[in-house]
């Protein structure tokens, strides 16, 4: 398996566009790879588990795009007698893997927004609960708007109290030097107490469980679908805000100061360049899109929060934009990647009797492969080229 | 006494600051705690704990209202002599206003009821005990400048192999040794990709989290949920009283009537700090810490010394895993942990990387933790939510070094290539 279509000539002889294309060919071929080990490592850890793992792997293929078959027969029904109910039947396993890898793609844009800038988010966490506990509160608590303003007002909301939430670490990194992993992980943390008490009084709904009322109608965010499809308008937002913060980080100049920044912080400064600000701005739009995560999550699908709401979404988040290379376009197709792995775990649990779990084992094992390239370089033979390398993080250090 | 150092500008500003600080927060006690207790109310302070050995004495009777005052005028007298004088040791003078909060608050909370405080302190070392674990973990890894902070994902491991293996064994100490060996075996696996393959070890930690976190709760539910008796019910390390020791009042009981993991963690600390200060092994280690490549033109083997320490690390770390199964509820339940790990790193940056100091901070975490237990039963008129958060915050504000900076090993967190 070891087959890459690099020139076998001597590296000297090798032409800059030969090198650049090779370049781009590994960019490529090193995520792919390192999502195929993944599997068939994971692969691995179901056979020892006791279980078949074609079998498995077979569940999580329906579980996350439907029975081929089931479409075939949904479209024949759907043109001899117009009835469109075996369609949508068929089609709820695809649209449902869209819906859960909606928050992944403002989530692992987050996250990437902030590698870019040499500043670890591992708080999105927190940012997602606090926007969505904002878009909520916006939802629920402002009546006789029409949607056409209250639906934006609700996002705004969810933007903004996750931006804030990421601001506080952003500030205290660039005034004190104070690390973000640390007070990020600290904001988790805050947020969870927060949200434990916010729940279980403020905004708690009538009745016993601690979860917020429902948002009102004109606070959702649209579906396409009748009933059992959840598949709604924060799908589109999100490749929109994908495309917005491609736009921002490599065509506006503040995105090139903030690649400048966490490229070089100390020749960025010597450029004239304002760190602090872009600390801050980073950690608010990282921030706002962890919010908008939750946003998305609260307006588009459950449509109320309760306790738990976030769990997971933090780690996922890095790992998507760890394996997206914090490229927005890298970000969009791993977080469909792991929207699919998700959607489609819940089938494998029912169906081949997987737990869930599995889905995080192939994901840790993804991260540890994307982080070091040598290890699937060495399994696969792969020659090394020098790429550009995305900055992560420098230590504790400021 | 000579006052030959002369103070920089931003010295002097932070230590106006910190005076206002400590100033404010007496007036703080006044406003929070002073005005609500009546001048005849009683506060109890129990001092003895049912089931103990120790010798009982009288409990601590104090009048509510006056000791808050006098607490209120100590943090305030500590403030305006920071700024009269300029102290330069700020962290004692913290330590005594926090200590006056703390005294205050508890006084007003159990005013006209009683509350027992050597229990409170009891709980307090028992929970700061993984705590401080991690935080050790820590310190061992990051003085000879690798970060770790997997510790939560190794933590996790250890715990399940712990109860595990000692159910199948029936022997708790067979649990505690493969949890120690499994955790430094997951820190070699780190210590490999960071040294060998130098992967980002902020990464490879995150990654052992999501990998520890997903093994442990596929394992947990695909087989552990299924056979409760014959896989996941250890039992526990049964108490273990010091002969005589154990028979002073308030001490007793803290100190000396614990399961093996608080006796070994105590007994880490101490070893921990001979080591690092005072052996050659300790020299090494920082030196590498701080300047490897001259610690490599004197002789010593950089790799080695960071593959040796954290293993150590990875082992304390499994050693705390251990604690949440076999040595505290004899069963293991997903993400039981719950963020332990990383209080344990904020213990450590807070006790400047240094044992001793990780293990106090980590004591300050676990009062915080337990305290928020026994206000529960209280009925203090104010969100448990809240006093739960006072940690976090506490933590971001040290980072803030408004306090007295936290400064790392120098060459923390970068590989070293020769």
């Amino acid at each position: 398996m070891k087959k890459t279509d690099t020139p076998s000539q001597p590296p000297e002889t090798r032409t800059a566009r030969e090198n650049q294309r090779d370049s781009i060919w590994q960019a490529l071929l090193v995520p792919v790879l390192a999502v195929v080990t993944g599997l068939l490592l994971g692969g691995v850890v179901i056979l020892a588990s006791g279980a078949n793992p074609l079998e498995a792997y077979g569940a999580l293929f329906t579980g996350s795009f439907g029975k081929p078959a089931n479409l075939i027969a949904g479209l024949g029904i759907l043109f001899s007698t117009g009835e469109n109910a075996a369609l949508i039947k068929a089609i709820y396993p695809f649209t449902e893997s869209l819906v859960i890898a909606t928050p992944y793609i403002f989530a692992g844009l987050s996250v990437a927004i902030g590698f870019r800038c040499g500043l670890f988010n591992i708080g999105a966490e927190g940012q997602f609960f606090i926007g969505a506990l904002c878009s909520a509160f916006v939802g629920y608590s402002l009546k006789g708007l029409p949607m056409i303003v209250h639906l934006p007002l609700a996002i705004m909301g969810g933007a903004l109290g996750g931006a804030l939430w990421g601001m506080i670490p952003g500030y205290l990194k660039a005034r004190f030097g104070a690390h973000e992993v640390v007070n990020t992980i600290m904001m988790n943390w805050i947020a969870f107490r927060l949200s434990d008490w916010l729940l279980s009084g403020p905004m708690k709904a009538s009745g016993f469980r601690p979860v917020t009322p429902n948002v009102l109608a004109t606070a959702e965010l649209p579906r396409f679908f009748s009933a059992p499809l959840r598949f709604n308008l924060g799908f589109f937002i999100a490749l929109l805000a994908a495309y917005l913060v491609y736009w921002f980080l490599f065509k506006t100049t503040l995105g090139f100061e903030i690649r400048a920044v966490g490229a070089n912080p100390d020749a960025a400064k010597y450029a004239g360049m304002n760190i602090i600000r872009n600390f801050v701005l980073v950690m608010a739009l990282a921030g706002a899109l962890a919010g908008l995560a939750g946003t998305a999550q609260v307006l588009g699908v459950d449509h109320w929060v309760g306790q738990g709401f976030s769990a997971g979404y933090g780690f996922d988040a890095i790992a998507i934009a760890l394996l997206g290379k914090s490229h927005p376009a890298g970000v969009v197709m791993a977080a469909l990647l792991f929207g699919f792995l998700r959607g489609g775990a819940t089938n494998m649990q029912s169906m081949a009797g997987i737990p869930i779990d599995i889905i995080s084992i192939i994901q840790g094992l993804v991260i540890v492969f994307i982080a070091a390239p040598g290890i699937i370089r060495w399994i696969y033979r792969i020659r090394a080229i020098k790429t550009e390398t995305t900055v992560l993080t420098r230590g504790w250090g400021s | 006494m000579t006052n030959t150092h002369t103070k920089t500008a931003s010295e002097k500003r932070r230590q106006t600051s910190l005076g206002i600080t400590l100033l404010a927060t007496g007036l703080l006690i006044y406003l929070l705690f002073g005005i609500s207790t009546e001048s005849e109310q009683l506060t109890t302070f129990g001092l003895n704990l049912a089931g103990t050995q120790a010798m009982p004495i009288g409990d601590l009777i104090v009048p509510a209202q006056a000791t808050v005052y006098l607490m209120s005028a100590i943090a305030a007298f500590v403030g305006a002599y920071q700024l009269a004088r300029g102290v330069r040791s700020s962290g004692a003078l913290l330590g005594i206003v926090a200590f006056t909060f703390v005294v205050a608050f508890l006084t007003w909370a159990a005013a006209g009821k009683s509350f027992n405080l050597t229990g409170m302190l009891t709980s307090s070392l028992v929970r700061a005990t993984p705590i401080a674990l991690a935080a050790l973990c820590g310190v061992i890894s990051e003085r000879s400048a690798v970060i770790n902070i997997g510790i939560e994902g190794i933590m996790l491991i250890a715990a399940q192999v712990a109860v595990v293996t000692a159910t199948l064994s029936q022997n708790l100490y067979v649990g505690l040794i493969l949890a120690i060996l499994i955790g430094g075996a997951v820190a070699a696996f780190h210590a490999y990709l960071v040294i060998r393959f130098k992967v980002d070890q902020i990464v490879s930690g995150v990654a052992i989290n999501i990998i520890g976190a997903g093994v442990t709760s596929f394992i947990s539910s695909r087989f552990l949920q299924k056979a409760t008796n014959t896989l996941n019910n250890s039992g526990t390390f049964p108490i273990i009283s010091i002969p005589g020791l154990s028979k002073i009042p308030i001490l007793g009981p803290v100190l000396f009537e614990n399961n093996l993991v608080v006796y070994l963690t105590l007994l880490l600390v101490v070893v921990m700090h001979i080591m690092l200060f005072h052996t050659p092994w300790g020299l090494r280690t920082r030196a590498v810490g701080e300047h490897p490549k001259a610690a490599d033109t004197l002789g010593v083997n950089v790799y080695l010394v960071r593959y040796v320490n954290v293993i150590i690390g990875g082992m304390i770390a499994g050693l705390g895993g251990a604690y949440f199964t076999i040595g505290s509820v004899g069963r293991f339940d997903e993400i039981m942990t719950a963020g332990k790990g990383f209080i344990g790193l904020a213990a450590m940056i807070f006790g400047k990387w240094n044992p001793i100091g990780a293990f106090s901070s980590s004591l300050i975490f676990g009062f915080a933790d337990s305290l928020q237990v026994k206000l529960q039963i209280l009925r203090v008129p104010i969100p448990s939510e809240f006093l739960l958060m006072a940690p976090y915050i506490v933590t971001m504000i040290i980072l803030t070094g408004v306090v007295g900076r936290a400064i790392p090993p120098a060459a923390d967190g970068q590989p070293y290539e020769k």
